[in-house]
């Protein structure tokens, strides 16, 4: 791709030509940088959406024009340029695949390289995969196992072609476009990400998922997720993120509604491991990620997320218990090591009578790093004998890092029960020398240790993503002990 | 096997041992008995490679190499085995996947592939049946509520499991009423051959009439400062440690 300045830019969005997308010219499909309606419209057109969405994502775009970025989180950075990040890039081949024969080699190198063989996977492990690389999914596969169920699961921009009505129905219900700053510019500029619908009494026979990478320098990522459970159905969801070292900031600010209807239940796993900086804290991602998830009746969301990435994190998924005897659960490890930040915790609003919530949190901080949970327990008035269960452990190696613990409780009716219990310990020196003692060296004792805090969560993750947790959980964890 | 030369070792510079020299042959049963305060727990340590002790002279030697630059997991590779007075707690981490662990980091460290999970199973079958170890116990995590007799007996499992060539029990017996010490004092002798050897550190005697040793030490101010048959332990029972107090005093 030439150079191209913003003053190019601003120079063409001049011209008449812009109306038929000036983008085409671009032969690596990238947008210039630079935020503004004219890019709004430009990504809505881009991606072929109906007039409504051009309209909703102006309307978010207007809203966040307004708004400031959070500074509450117990985190610390340089704050992102958004005139300087490019809102829109996707690998350059296209158009969609049948099958993985035609997919760009380059492509299923980096694949590779990411210790995702697609082939395999159909073969071995039964999980329907939607690849994002860059913002745009490139192959999708078990669609018709799927299909045959009435299971829709595709990226959010063939939803939006494809099944517009359930799209419209249900987007910005649970993360309205004005929630707060990130969400609102994920909603004007998200440029793909997953989409799914269960229909009623459906159980999802495979574990959906998805891999996420940034691809490009430079590339801020806006992943929209919406899953849709129908009254009575089931699914589980994975989602895996990867990144490649990259020497400046990259901005995440995702954005993933669920929606469990009446006797609905929800599992959604994330492993993330985005770039978290090197040793000397130059780098990394900033992962501001809004997630949340609303229970009608009976209905259940679990969240489970392994947070091992990122230079800085910002992520409170949460379950809205609307409905009378719905429940939420969250449960969470955080490692961080180096000069990580990360300020991650969960919301449960009860509004419904019997509803029920509980919330493990088992943060691990190591080097200069800083780790906190933050977490609040909403019991609304109407929530008549609502229970919450809270535990959050912080594991601390060497002195140099932090762990903290924000609990926020909010209780409106007295027949409320709300447990907290916390705990901080230290890998102590007596642990590392009974392992060293019995023959395990230092690096493989400070795993089986933290494998050990955060097994009631490990075994939350379905098998395979267990085994890949525990392994992030090793690495990400490499020379925390001088 | 073990030969310890003129072994000066120190923590925070302060001088705990202060030449100690001892000869374990394979097949032995050495007991080291001593006061409180007299340098035990220390030398069991600087056997076992402790990083927090200095060792300012002297050597060890095992098996005819000098083992003094080796770390902790090297020296258990090599077949040294250290059953802790205080075992920790390892929360979350189960007593099978620990020696899982133990087992095949020793056996990575010997360039063998890891123990197939069958011949794993059997193993443990085996160890727990040879040690009267109720198989439920195995998948508690590592010594977590553990009661101060099934803390020992899992040390005693342990090294059923890595079968060690020395051993070394640090007051294996302090915490035990008289049943749980004979469990886990049967459970040493069964261990017991002609290739291994082991080091009883003990305070009192009650331990020695179950391990019955080849040899005792008495260990007074980080020196060996008298050595005999079995029959020694049981005049310092009678006798008490002033007794040799005074005897190297004067």
């Amino acid at each position: 791709m030439s150079k191209y300045t913003e003053d190019d830019l601003r120079e063409e969005l001049k011209t008449k030509e812009y109306q038929y997308g000036f983008y085409t010219d671009i032969a690596s499909d990238t947008f210039p940088i630079g935020l503004n309606e004219e890019v709004v419209r430009a990504i809505s057109l881009k991606k072929e959406e109906p007039e409504w969405m051009t309209e909703w994502r102006l309307e978010a775009f207007r809203a966040w024009e307004k708004m400031t970025e959070p500074e509450w989180a117990n985190v610390h950075y340089a704050k992102p340029d958004f005139q300087a990040i490019s809102y829109y890039s996707a690998p350059n081949s296209k158009p969609k695949y049948n099958s993985l024969d035609e997919v760009d080699p380059e492509l299923l190198a980096t694949f590779t390289k990411l210790g995702i063989s697609l082939d395999e996977q159909k073969a071995l492990s039964g999980v329907a995969m939607d690849v994002v690389v860059d913002s745009v999914s490139v192959a999708t596969t078990f669609k018709k196992a799927l299909g045959e169920k009435g299971i829709i699961f595709c990226s959010i921009s063939e939803a939006l072609r494809e099944h517009p009505d359930l799209v419209k129905k249900y987007i910005g219900t649970v993360v309205p476009q004005k929630d707060n700053f990130y969400a609102a510019l994920n909603s004007a500029v998200f440029s793909d990400g997953s989409f799914c619908y269960i229909p009623k009494g459906v159980r999802c026979p495979m574990e959906l998922s998805t891999y996420f990478r940034i691809n490009q320098g430079g590339t801020g990522q806006f992943e929209r997720t919406l899953v849709i459970a129908d009254e009575g159905s089931y699914v589980s969801y994975l989602e895996g993120c990867t990144a490649p070292s990259r020497d400046e900031n990259q901005l995440h600010a995702a954005v993933v509604e669920l929606i469990a209807l009446d006797d609905a239940e929800i599992k959604y796993s994330t492993v993330q491991n985005w770039f978290p900086g090197n040793a000397e804290g130059k780098g990394g991602v900033y992962n501001f990620v809004t997630k949340r998830g609303l229970c009608e009746k009976n209905a259940k969301i679990s969240w489970t997320q392994v947070e091992t990435g990122s230079a800085v994190t910002w992520k409170y998924p949460s379950c809205v218990l609307k409905g009378d005897n719905s429940v939420g659960e969250f449960y969470s490890i955080a490692v961080t090591n180096n000069y990580q930040q990360a300020d991650t915790g969960t919301k449960m609003i009860h509004l419904g009578k019997n509803t029920k919530s509980t919330i493990i949190s088992k943060g691990i901080s190591a080097g200069k790093s800083q780790n906190s949970y933050r977490g609040l327990v909403k019991i609304s008035p109407n929530a008549d004998n609502a229970r919450n269960f809270s535990q959050c452990d912080s594991l601390l190696m060497g002195n140099d890092c932090g762990a903290h613990t924000f609990p926020y409780i909010e209780a409106k009716n007295k027949s409320a029960k709300i447990e907290h219990e916390a705990t901080t310990s230290k890998i102590g020196e007596d642990q590392i020398f009974y392992c060293n003692q019995r023959g395990i060296d230092t690096e493989k004792a400070i795993a089986l240790i933290v494998n050990g805090f955060s097994k009631e969560v490990l075994n939350k993750l379905p098998m395979e993503f267990a085994v890949e947790a525990q392994k992030l959980l090793e690495i990400s964890l490499e020379g925390s002990v001088g | 096997m073990l030969k310890i030369e003129n072994l000066h070792a120190s923590i925070d510079d302060k001088a705990i041992l202060r030449g100690i020299n001892l000869e374990v042959k394979a097949g032995e049963v050495h007991a080291i008995m001593g006061p409180n305060g007299s340098g035990k727990s220390t030398l069991a340590s600087v056997i076992a490679g402790k990083e927090d002790y200095e060792v300012t002279q002297g050597h060890i030697v095992f098996n005819n190499e000098n083992i003094d630059e080796l770390a902790a997991e090297e020296r258990a590779h090599k077949g040294i085995f250290l059953s802790f007075q205080y075992p920790v707690e390892i929360p979350g981490v189960s007593v099978t996947n620990f020696m899982k662990t133990a087992i095949n980091e020793t056996r990575k460290a010997k360039g063998l592939e890891e123990m197939p999970a069958k011949d794993m199973l059997k193993l443990i079958r085996e160890k727990s049946e040879l040690l009267e170890i109720d198989r439920k116990f195995l998948s508690r995590s590592l010594n977590e509520g553990f009661s101060g007799g099934e803390k020992k007996r899992n040390e005693i499992f342990q090294m059923a499991m890595l079968e060690p060539q020395l051993a070394i029990l640090d007051e294996t017996d302090s915490g035990l009423d008289i049943d749980a010490l004979r469990i886990v004092a049967n459970g040493v002798n069964k261990l017991k051959n002609k290739d291994n050897a082991v080091i009883v550190i003990t305070h009192y005697q009650r331990l020695l009439d179950y391990i019955v040793p080849d040899f005792v030490h008495v260990l007074h101010n980080g020196r060996i400062v008298k050595s005999g048959p079995k029959e020694l332990a049981h005049e310092l029972e009678e006798k008490g440690y002033d007794w040799i107090k005074d005897e190297v005093e004067a």
